[in-house]
């Protein structure tokens, strides 16, 4: 857990020393902030959350592989890698260690966006429950994509790769389902649902309590960092 | 042990004992295995078949017991450039398991010992080179491991640096049990007890530089002049005991001769009575010992020729 705690506040500081991630922020904030205006903040706009956070979800897409395309393509590259891993840390710890990095950075990020909702009680009464839940989905939705951004960067040793890789992988398990979905309707709606991380994220959203989404974002988490655990096995052994 | 990668064999075979306290040399051309080797006996990565142990402790099965023990410092000093030497050399020490005093007072001992000074605290890509190899000896020095391995711990680095490396790995080699490994011989004959050639992922040949040194082919030789007429002396040379071959030449009535002594003889005393007994007149006698540098051309081609036919 020691190891753990130190490679989070190395991945830490890695992050917040890194003009990538100021830039990738500022894009992600600018964004929203947009979104938020032009969506929610008009006359006959819906007073909640709902509208900024599916479309600060769908922004995520593209947004979070770039944050987490560092991690380990940048050892992998620098060769840091084989001093790292000749450290008595374990492959489990560093992966873990990393991915909670940027999940802090991701958290701080996610905390700036409050600002939107203090406003929203500024302009119009709006439910307390549905924003703490709202909230809490985009934590669990960001250590999902976090996770699979991990994953990404595990797989290569060129930065720009890991982040494609990642915004390839998202896309496929929301974009893409999504458009799958709309187009074979019936039965494949509903199975591919199932794997549609934006229809999760909707119960979420919507302030709907729903253990399965839970469960999908908590298993999802666990299943794509078990996979960057073992492309670092496998990377290093070749 | 043995490494493939696909159809390279990295490492052939490999076997070899260090004792507790030794200093020893990896010597071999690149693409020898040397890397692949310590990578395997610093847990980076796991061998094909075979096995390897670091103080009893095996490298797969007791990696993490294995890590504590031993302190890598791999090619080229890969480091955390973003970070100060200070922070990188203090974030080692925490994923080392040492608490915050110990890693002070760690710090200020390498800081110490590999003479990084002022630039402790300088960000790592201000760094030159040198400096960085410091510091990552430095790194791998931090918590004081029973065993020292340092992957080509002087390429890249300028004379008066490659010589305080040397002396500061002899300072070393006092404390702690050391393998290191180079391309470059006089390095090895320099700083380790014992060496180990490796060529084609094989160990070739194995000893101290002196013992490595008796076993090249044909030995030493042995040069003379004499002054005296030429197919006689040539004649009363061969027939000193001790003696394999002998090449005359004639130059202005001096016979200048080289001679292959047989495997551990010196006839030089023996070349020397013959003279004066004959009456002749001797005006050099010069023993030369072969150097490291030839045997190790001479095995490496070798078994470059056996790889191609």
């Amino acid at each position: 857990m020691r190891n753990v705690t130190a490679l989070t506040q190395r991945e830490l500081a890695a992050s917040f020393l890194s003009p990538v991630a100021y830039i990738v922020a500022a894009v992600f904030l600018v964004a929203t902030g947009y979104l938020f205006m032009s969506n929610t903040l008009v006359d006959g706009g819906e007073a909640s959350v709902r509208s900024m956070l599916n479309s600060m979800a769908w922004l995520l897409v593209f947004t979070m592989p770039l944050l987490t395309m560092r991690v380990l393509a940048d050892e992998f590259a620098s060769g840091t890698i084989e001093t790292l891993m000749t450290a008595p840390v374990t492959d489990i710890e560093v992966v873990f260690g990393k991915f909670l990095g940027v999940l802090v950075f991701y958290l701080v990020l996610l905390a700036t966006t409050l600002v939107h909702v203090v406003l929203l009680f500024v302009y119009g009464a709006t439910d307390v429950g549905v924003v703490i839940y709202g909230y809490i989905g985009m934590i669990l939705l960001g250590a999902l994509y976090v996770s699979v951004g991990v994953f990404a960067s595990a797989l290569t040793r060129y930065q720009l790769v890991a982040a494609i890789i990642g915004m390839g992988v998202l896309s496929v398990f929301t974009l893409v389902v999504d458009a799958f979905a709309a187009w074979y309707g019936g039965t494949w709606r509903e199975v591919l649902g199932y794997i549609n991380i934006l229809h999760h994220f909707g119960d979420f959203s919507k302030g709907i309590f729903d253990t399965k989404s839970i469960v999908f974002f908590i298993s999802g988490t666990v299943f794509f960092l078990f996979l960057a655990v073992k492309v670092l096995e496998s990377r290093r052994w070749r | 042990m043995t490494k493939t990668f696909g159809n390279l064999r990295a490492v052939d075979g490999i076997s070899f004992t260090i004792e507790e306290g030794e200093i020893v040399g990896f010597l071999g051309p690149n693409g020898a295995g040397k890397t692949t080797t310590l990578r395997i006996v610093t847990c980076y990565m796991p061998a094909t078949s075979g096995s390897a142990s670091v103080a009893g402790h095996d490298v797969f099965a007791e990696s993490m017991a294995v890590r504590r023990l031993v302190g890598y410092l791999p090619e080229n000093a890969p480091l955390d450039v973003h970070m100060r030497a200070r922070e990188y050399l203090n974030f080692r020490g925490k994923i080392r398991g040492l608490d915050r005093a110990a890693r002070e007072s760690a710090i200020k001992r390498v800081t110490d010992l590999c003479w990084l000074g002022d630039f402790i605290d300088r960000p790592i890509h201000q760094l030159s080179k040198g400096m960085r190899q410091r510091v990552g000896l430095a790194d791998a020095l931090l918590h004081d491991p029973k065993v020292l391995i340092l992957d080509e711990p002087t390429i890249g680095l300028d004379p008066r640096q490659i010589r305080e490396t040397r002396n500061l790995i002899r300072e070393l080699a006092k404390r702690h049990t050391l393998l290191l490994s180079s391309h470059i011989l006089p390095e090895v004959e320099a700083t380790c007890e014992r060496t180990i050639i490796i060529t084609g992922g094989k160990i070739v040949a194995s000893g101290s530089p002196s013992e490595l040194k008796e076993r090249i082919r044909g030995g030493s030789r042995l040069f003379t002049e004499i002054s005296g007429p030429g197919a006689e002396v040539k004649k009363a040379v061969s027939a000193v005991s001790g003696i394999n071959n002998v090449n005359c030449e004639s130059d202005n009535g001096w016979q200048r001769l080289t001679i292959e002594p047989e495997k551990g003889s010196d006839p030089r005393e023996a070349i020397f009575k013959m003279v004066k007994e004959k009456g002749w007149t001797l005006r050099e006698l010069r023993l030369e010992v072969g150097s490291l540098e030839e045997f190790f051309v001479q095995i490496t081609a070798g078994q470059m020729q056996e790889v191609q036919s």
